[in-house]
């Protein structure tokens, strides 16, 4: 399989906070969404695939070059949006073009001129005076104009409203509609990854849950609601949490068919949203709520 | 070529494109020959993700539905008659299957059903 990003056995540890052991694969040609919960270590995880911090440990193979020795190159070739503004605000968005473009060796003047259209910026504005969505949408006029073959978002949709964030689905719809590419990018919006991820990599306490494709995620996971009769030692074993009320109880269970055969008519099942998924999760390992 | 997607159905994405396509080829909808839309194409459309269109095609082309010719795309495959009609045949056999269910569940008699039939068949 041709991959365009590898993460090998990445560690790195802050005080107390450790990422541990982080390891990723995306082919070439499909879009991975990156969930978790607030400070589980996707924006730690992305810094150190574009070599921002130093790592540990471990090994970043991006279009199958180490991201450390052959970083300038790789960095051609890649479309970065921060979740911050990292622009100097006192410039125009032309000004500040001016400044990127040159870096980049296949800058395409055309395509930037039509993503200001699409994305209506105006181009003698300055940055302090953009909104948010704005921004959002200048970083992404210059990460898709130079002909980037991976593109890297963290956050993008982040405080942008329904509008806009279905406008980006749609972009990057159409950038993956040459498979040469490939797109990795977080969010804890998950109902914006549920239908455009190939794959979805969870993390959560710096560590990796899982990295799979949607349709095996719909496969692995089930939600089940009963009455509390039904609710004994033999069933808890086979769900990951539970919760309960005065009328029965919902959980999510790993094991499927085990929970199937045990239960059989008795329950409820359900396909669980990405949501769920997290929220069961994160609850199980008592970490932070997820927000 | 008709999709519609459901996301409240219980059957996952890839397996009601699967379905539907199966279901146009046998109807003789779509000829053997006739070219698909790419995976890619597909996906953008139907607004889902690429490999979900991936595993409905994949699992197209193993039972013999469709050719994938690489460069060129997704092609609906030559099917053998005696094995088209077969299938025509199982398709057939499922949906009398449902209509002896529902009949069931309203008390109708095998007799009534048979008369029902009759006169359908000659109406045709």
């Amino acid at each position: 399989m041709d991959e365009i990003l590898k993460v090998d056995g990445l560690c790195r540890s802050f005080g107390e906070f450790q990422l541990k052991d982080i390891s990723i694969s995306l082919p070439r040609g499909y879009i991975m969404g990156f969930i978790g919960p607030n400070g589980a270590g996707k924006t730690t995880t992305i810094k150190l695939i574009m070599n921002l911090i130093n790592r540990d440990r471990g090994e970043v193979l991006i279009f199958g070059k180490d991201n450390i020795k052959n970083e300038k190159e790789i960095k051609q070739r890649i479309g970065f949006v921060y979740d911050e503004n990292y622009y100097y605000d006192f410039l125009t968005l032309k000004e500040m073009k001016n400044i990127i473009a040159p870096f980049y060796r296949d800058w395409d003047e055309a395509v930037y001129q039509r993503y200001l259209k699409i994305f209506e910026l105006p181009a003698r504005k300055k940055i302090k005076d953009l909104s948010r969505g704005m921004k959002m949408k200048f970083s992404l006029a210059l990460a898709l104009s130079h002909g980037a073959e991976l593109i890297i978002m963290d956050e993008p949709t982040s405080g942008l409203d329904p509008v806009f964030r279905s406008e980006l689905l749609d972009i990057l719809r159409s950038e993956i509609q040459d498979d040469n590419r490939g797109i990795l990018f977080s969010s804890h919006i998950t109902s914006d990854l549920e239908r455009i991820a190939d794959y979805i990599c969870f993390i959560n306490n710096g560590q990796i849950v899982f990295s799979q494709t949607c349709y095996e995620l719909r496969e692995k996971y089930l939600l089940v609601k009963g009455p509390l009769e039904l609710l004994n030692e033999t069933v808890r074993q086979f769900m990951l949490n539970v919760k309960e009320n005065d009328f029965g109880f919902e959980g999510l269970s790993d094991q499927p068919e085990k929970i199937r055969r045990l239960l059989g008519n008795h329950a409820l099942y359900e396909v669980p949203s990405l949501d769920q998924i997290v929220l069961y999760t994160v609850r199980r390992d008592k970490c932070v709520a997820f927000n | 070529m008709r999709i519609i997607l459901s996301n409240a159905s219980p059957d996952p994405i890839y397996e009601q494109i699967r379905r539907q396509i199966q279901g146009h080829i046998l109807k003789g909808e779509l000829q053997a020959g006739d070219a698909l839309p790419s995976i890619r194409s597909l996906a953008q459309q139907l607004q889902i993700s690429v490999i979900t269109t991936k595993r409905a095609y994949d699992e197209l082309e193993r039972d013999g539905f469709i050719e994938t010719v690489s460069g060129k795309g997704s092609f609906v495959a030559e099917q053998n008659p005696d094995l088209l009609r077969e299938k025509r045949m199982s398709l057939i056999e499922n949906r009398m299957a449902e209509i002896v269910k529902e009949s069931a569940l309203l008390g109708l008699g095998l007799e009534e059903l048979q008369q029902m039939l009759e006169l359908l068949y000659k109406e045709v």
